[in-house]
């Protein structure tokens, strides 16, 4: 740039230098697609691969949000830039949305369609003893199974995970009024309440496998049922380690009262995976 | 560039750029990238254009005599999904990385680093596809669209198939969050929404269809993959699921993705267009609300892909209804384009005439695609070479068309060099009329009632069939010459003067030389 920035004035907008962390991220992503797919077709060397592609992933995670927190940190960031960084999380919500809509639809159109359609005349001949109501695991399916109750542990989660997302305001609450030790008071208990929130979504899942005969090759409805909550699992479990990193970089003293988005996106995703389970516990196991 | 600052206030002057390949493997310029993006598609453009000529070498002639049948089916599979995701979109994105930025006058994308990734995704994934290939039982032979059960019950390349398309949809969510933040974060002060050139309105439309529909699509092929291995019933009757499901989902992605290859080409017409007939775009505003409502309206057509698929009559007519609403803002735009030439002092350099061979086929294309949209019509069309001849009238005498435009506009302003103007209008003469060799007899085929995805047809078929196979490999000759063209162009064209276009009123023209430097904007102008 032509003229010299002087301390304490943030350029107009911060580019980055060249950056080596997106080819290596690459570099994972193939390898955890090659090997999945050599792996899920029985090829020894999957399994390694996958290892291979999940530590190169850790690398360029920690190396990549390093190097962002450093700049962040360094004062480099304009307030334009920080309105870049809520554009850019919002629309990655969304894109998460629209993830879970693809799902939430397959659970839609097998309940309100295919399902009943299986009922119908054209297919009497083929399965005469069908009933076409759901819970269903399809015509096909030999032997029984059982449903999660709402009222049990679902209900429990549900408290727990709205628990959750008052703790995350709450520490915001901190973070805004510079009170540090309600922020990191709240975000452990953000992200215990989440830990437990996954403890008991283990134990259900167990107790489905063990006991219920609820599975997700327990045709339609478990498919539908496992897809849903453990894809939402699966976002909890990252919505937590992303929690972890705010509260360790809230120890060290990073953010103040007026400049954090890093610790925003985080409780804005937290919100969003509530939201999710809400839908869950409503469409998945009430209804 | 000042990137690394310290707390005493002194510049790095140490600006360390890599050389050689490691410059273009951690580049964050939005020129190297769009550069990248550029050169990949048009390398996927040659494999899946290669591939499309072994579908008509072997459909020279009636009976098996090229290929075994399949390979055959691997060959429409790779050839529409090379040419989908790895040719016409990321040129298109390439388009966007060079145009956007300079066009609203940022210094670069929001987000250089992520946009790299975005372009370094697209090896892997391209590389996975192709490994696909070798995988025991040869190259998966289920179409681009993947229908269930087919792809259920295919060997190893699926798998393969289905992590490229991920790593695909990763590339581009993240390209389309790059775009979205660019345009409504980076524009120059004074640069309204409303005064962004068309181009860019196309993008930021573009970009939301592409974070609304990829994700979709990663959920239906995420469902084969459990489908395949993990004892999931989505598409299996016999577990309460359904084949039909997979088509629903893909077609409520597949849909918009049509329009997501159409629309960044209605952008580079909206501005080659006007450029050349030295008027100001007719009717801008319309054209921004017509390009959105084309967009919404993309989101509820879906199952016009599946008429005969079974469905209550109900949903046809609804569909059928919803998808020929689209014909109204298409017939907008198309008459905005007439317009803006009305009374125009035009020219007919090599970007116009691709434009003007876009505005004539592309139409054709949307009056083909009226045609389909007909229920009553579809049913004897459907999966015909009908379909085949209306979508590449669309994508290819459209969107390819139209990113040939978009070269060579923007060529003098990207390399400082100026185009062989007789070799130019040579390669669109020879384009446009190979295209419509190999294309406008498949209609007839089509309705004559010839199967698409078939290697083999009935003896009544052949002369058209042969006709169609002289006309792809002319084409395919005719892009060869293109190659020579830009590098030729490139080697040892004539410098470009500073206007090369006295009718191009963007800010890339108005407000930077030619060529473009390598940071453009660092400190952004101000717009009247």
């Amino acid at each position: 740039m032509a003229h010299a920035i002087k301390a304490g004035e943030q350029p107009w907008y911060y580019l980055p230098q060249p950056s080596r962390w997106p080819v290596v991220g690459s570099l994972a992503l193939f390898l955890l697609g090659f090997g999945a797919g050599l792996w899920f077709n029985g090829f020894a060397p999957g399994p390694w691969l996958v290892l291979a592609g999940f530590l190169v992933l850790l690398y360029m995670l920690f190396g990549w949000f390093g190097q962002v927190i450093g700049e962040s940190e360094g004062g480099l960031y304009s307030k334009r830039v920080d309105i870049s960084f809520r554009w850019a999380m919002s629309w990655f919500i969304f894109s998460e949305v629209m993830f879970f809509a693809a799902f939430f639809g397959a659970l839609f159109y097998a309940r309100v369609i295919a399902v009943p359609d299986l009922g119908g005349i054209e297919n009497r001949l083929l399965w005469p003893d069908f009933k076409a109501a759901w819970p269903t695991a399809g015509p096909d399916f030999k032997g029984t199974f059982e449903t999660i109750p709402a009222w049990g542990i679902p209900a429990l989660n549900t408290l727990l995970l709205l628990t959750s997302g008052a703790t995350v305001t709450w520490a915001h609450w901190g973070l805004k009024e510079n009170r540090r030790g309600q922020l990191v008071v709240g975000l452990i208990l953000t992200i215990l309440l989440g830990a437990i929130f996954l403890f008991f979504q283990g134990y259900e899942y167990t107790h489905a496998y063990s006991e219920l005969n609820l599975k997700l090759s327990t045709g339609i409805y478990g498919s539908t049922f496992f897809m849903l909550t453990g894809f939402h699992g699966l976002h909890v479990t990252l919505g937590a380690i992303m929690l972890t990193v705010i509260l360790v970089r809230s120890i060290k003293g990073h953010f103040t009262p007026d400049r954090h988005f890093a610790f925003e996106a985080v409780s804005w995703y937290w919100h969003f995976v509530d939201v999710v389970w809400l839908l869950l516990f409503v469409l998945v196991y009430w209804i | 560039m000042s990137a690394v600052l310290d707390q005493h206030g002194h510049e790095h002057a140490h600006d360390h750029h890599p050389s050689g390949l490691m410059r273009w493997v951690t580049t964050t310029n939005h020129k190297d990238i769009g550069t990248m993006y550029l050169w990949f598609s048009f390398a996927m453009f040659i494999v899946g254009g290669v591939m499309a000529l072994v579908i008509r070498a072997e459909l020279f002639q009636p009976g098996l005599q090229v290929v075994n049948p399949e390979f055959f089916n691997a060959m429409t599979t790779y050839h529409g999904l090379i040419m989908v995701f790895g040719a016409i979109m990321p040129a298109f994105v390439g388009f966007a990385n060079w145009q956007i930025p300079m066009m609203i006058g940022a210094p670069d994308m929001a987000f250089p680093r992520m946009n790299n990734w975005s372009f370094w995704l697209l090896p892997p994934a391209a590389t996975l596809l192709i490994a696909s290939f070798f995988m025991p039982g040869g190259g998966a032979g289920v179409g681009w669209t993947m229908y269930a059960p087919l792809t259920v019950q295919q060997g190893p390349a699926m798998d393969l198939m289905i992590f490229a398309v991920h790593i695909l949809g990763m590339s581009s969510i993240m390209g389309s969050i790059n775009i979205i933040t660019t345009l409504l974060n980076m524009r120059a002060p004074g640069m309204t929404l409303m005064k962004m050139p068309l181009f860019c309105w196309t993008w930021l439309i573009t970009a939301y269809l592409l974070i609304a529909v990829m994700p979709v699509l990663a959920g239906a092929v995420t469902m084969t993959l459990t489908d395949r291995h993990f004892g999931t019933t989505f598409f299996n009757a016999a577990g309460g699921g359904d084949p039909v499901l997979y088509q629903h989902i893909f077609w409520f992605f597949g849909h918009p993705e049509v329009y997501i290859i159409a629309i960044p080409a209605f952008g580079v017409i909206s501005q080659v267009i006007p450029a050349f007939s030295r008027k100001p775009l007719f009717g801008y505003t319309s054209m921004v609300y017509a390009t959105a409502s084309i967009a919404i309206l993309s989101f509820i057509v879906w199952a016009h892909h599946m008429y005969t698929v079974g469905m209550p009559t109900v949903g046809q007519l609804y569909f059928m209804y919803a998808t020929m609403l689209i014909a109204i803002p298409t017939g907008v735009k198309v008459f905005n384009w007439l317009a803006t030439m009305w009374k125009g002092s035009i020219t007919f350099e090599t970007p116009m005439l691709f434009a003007l061979g876009f505005l004539f086929l592309f139409t054709m294309g949307g009056f083909s695609g009226l045609v389909l949209s007909l229920t009553a019509v579809d049913v004897q069309l459907h999966d015909t070479y009908y379909v085949v001849a209306h979508f590449h009238y669309v994508m290819v005498a459209g969107a390819l068309f139209a990113a040939f435009a978009g070269v060579y506009y923007w060529f003098p302003k990207w390399t400082g060099k100026m185009y062989d103007e007789k070799l130019g209008k040579l390669h669109f003469w020879l384009s446009l009329i190979f295209f419509n060799v190999t294309f406008f007899v498949q209609h007839f085929l089509g309705l004559a009632g010839m199967p698409r995805r078939i290697p083999d047809y009935a003896l009544q078929f052949t002369e058209f069939n042969m006709i169609s196979s002289i006309g792809a490999f002319g084409f395919g000759l005719s892009q060869v010459f293109f190659f020579y063209v830009i590098v030729k162009a490139i080697r040892s064209g004539e410098k470009a003067p500073e206007h090369p276009w006295e009718g191009a009123d963007t800010l890339e023209w108005t407000h930077l030389p030619t060529p473009a430097p390598y940071h453009s904007f660092e400190t952004p102008p101000v717009v009247k």
